[in-house]
């Protein structure tokens, strides 16, 4: 059983439908007791870094998240997700020294991309499919061919990554990290749910992704 | 940090617009092997099939009703179609844009509302994020004459210096009837708003909107192609994607509106429903004249 938890940012059907749509049991959590009854967890979202951060704090969810990943068994931050999952953010942040702290789980911070370096003039949210590159085999990515498309919708993106935690990258006015990778935890900064074939292949990985390791 | 190589970049987005009223689509679908053309939820999965990039709805019922029924087929859309789609019209208030949300909707599409109570641009950024606000712009070019006109009868002040069709500025004592203003419309382009399009696109950035998705009203349903210099004109001012809309015949003209103006997204109805040109021929074409384009892969 997988779970996806709810915590008030966004819609969470679309994650579940894609992942019955490939005959995986998904169900809603509402409350972090429920987590340690599911094989694997999902933490979506959309919407502002410290709203999503006050909201899994208010619900009890950060211990039962860190629990949870301590226990190995597969988790996946998707686009909000995955940017709660490392250290801060800039989002919302009173100044620049002091960002809205995430969860911490993997490292890396959340930034803007600026879109006022001449002579890009670059369109902030990035919005739309975009293509990915990967030097490491990621098993959620197993099957798939380099410069597969995804659909991404954010204005902030996590840098400061680790080599060893970053998997693939994108290309928007210079390479971000565009999925995550260490141990039993994922991320990516796109909508799986939202990029069609190639997102459901993702998802249908994550169901079986501890049997995808060193297979990649 | 990555030393990849990058073949490719963001791609340009092809998005089939289907007009939903009461529930059912209208203006006509005409695919193949369509077991009810009216049905936007089966519509819709042909698209994604097809490789559509997005998928905008554009609710125009008239009634309370047929909204309802709209929120129906929004849920059904979202739990059978695994691609991003926004839904637009009838949107009065932040309740309408939050019904569209939970339903399912990943953007929704605010336009009169926007013009009559700014705010609720605000309001949707705020609760759902920018990512989720688009704010649709229907501009008409009128006598420079007229536009002021409207102002002034909507009480709006006149002074100040105003942006021309061909790029010059004017204020209204030099305004003649030679002078063109691409002034917002609304209700499909039969009221003036007294608003001047690139100053408008400028302020609903400012107000909180992620995207704008801009519709000629001169070039709608033309099939001649985009306005070119209209949109050229708007998506010079801002710096979030901008659709382009209305006019569209031909992959043709999607390509002279994604190479000649900062247009990051080509939308179009009836080519895509009668069958004229399909997603893929269209994204061959530009594929072929150099654009970034995804091609939808075989997994």
């Amino acid at each position: 059983m997988i779970g996806i938890i709810d915590y008030g940012m966004g819609n969470l059907r679309s994650v579940q439908k894609a992942f019955e749509a490939l005959d995986a049991q998904a169900e809603i959590l509402t409350s972090p007791e429920q987590a340690p009854q599911v094989d694997r967890l999902v933490l979506p979202g959309v919407g502002a870094y410290a709203d999503g951060m006050a909201n899994l704090t208010r619900l009890g969810w950060p211990a039962a998240i860190r629990d949870f990943a301590a226990t190995g068994k597969p988790l996946l931050g998707i686009c909000l997700g995955m940017q709660l999952l490392v250290e801060s953010s800039q989002e919302g942040a009173a100044s620049p020294d002091e960002p809205v702290k995430g969860l911490g789980i993997l490292p890396g911070r959340v930034v803007r991309f600026t879109c006022d370096a001449p002579p890009l003039r670059l369109k902030v949210p990035h919005m739309g499919w975009n293509t990915l590159r990967w030097d490491r085999p990621d098993p959620l990515l197993a099957g798939l061919p380099q410069d597969c498309a995804v659909y991404f919708v954010h204005s902030y993106y996590v840098t400061d990554v680790p080599d060893d935690v970053a998997s693939a990258w994108c290309d928007y006015g210079g390479p971000f990290c565009a999925t995550l990778w260490r141990d039993n935890i994922w991320a990516t900064q796109f909508h799986p749910e939202k990029s069609q074939r190639v997102g459901l292949h993702m998802l249908r990985n994550f169901t079986q992704v501890d049997t995808l390791i060193g297979q990649a | 940090m990555s030393v990849l190589q990058f073949a490719a970049l963001l791609t340009h987005r092809i998005i089939p617009c289907l007009d939903v009223k009461d529930g059912r689509v209208v203006k006509g679908v005409n695919f193949v092997q369509l077991r009810d053309a009216g049905d936007p939820v089966e519509i819709a999965r042909k698209y994604d099939a097809a490789g559509a990039d997005e998928l905008v709805f554009l609710d125009i019922s008239a009634s309370h009703e047929g909204r309802a029924i709209m929120r129906d087929v929004v849920r059904q859309v979202a739990e059978q179609c695994f691609m991003p789609f926004t839904v637009g019209g009838g949107i009065r208030t932040i309740e309408d844009v939050t019904n569209l949300i939970q339903a399912g909707a990943e953007k929704v599409s605010i336009n009169t509302a926007a013009v009559v109570n700014p705010q609720i641009i605000t309001q949707t950024a705020q609760r759902f994020g920018r990512c989720a606000t688009v704010v649709n712009i229907d501009p008409k070019r009128v006598p420079a004459t007229e536009f002021f006109e409207h102002r002034r009868a909507l009480g709006l002040p006149v002074e100040g210096a105003w942006r021309t069709s061909d790029g010059r500025t004017i204020t209204a004592d030099e305004a003649t009837d030679q002078d063109v203003i691409f002034e917002v419309h609304t209700h499909g382009g039969r009221k003036p708003t007294g608003l001047e399009a690139t100053d408008w696109a400028k302020q609903v950035v400012e107000l909180g909107a992620g995207e704008v998705i801009l519709t000629s009203m001169d070039a709608d349903g033309t099939k001649d192609g985009y306005d070119l210099e209209m949109t050229g004109a708007v998506a010079a001012v801002i710096d979030v994607p901008v659709v382009a809309s209305g006019g569209c015949g031909s992959p043709e003209h999607m390509r002279q509106v994604l190479t000649q103006t900062r247009a990051d997204a080509a939308l179009a109805a009836s080519i895509f429903h009668y069958g004229t040109y399909s997603i893929h021929e269209t994204k061959a074409y530009l594929a072929q004249a150099g654009l970034p384009v995804r091609m939808v892969e075989a997994v």
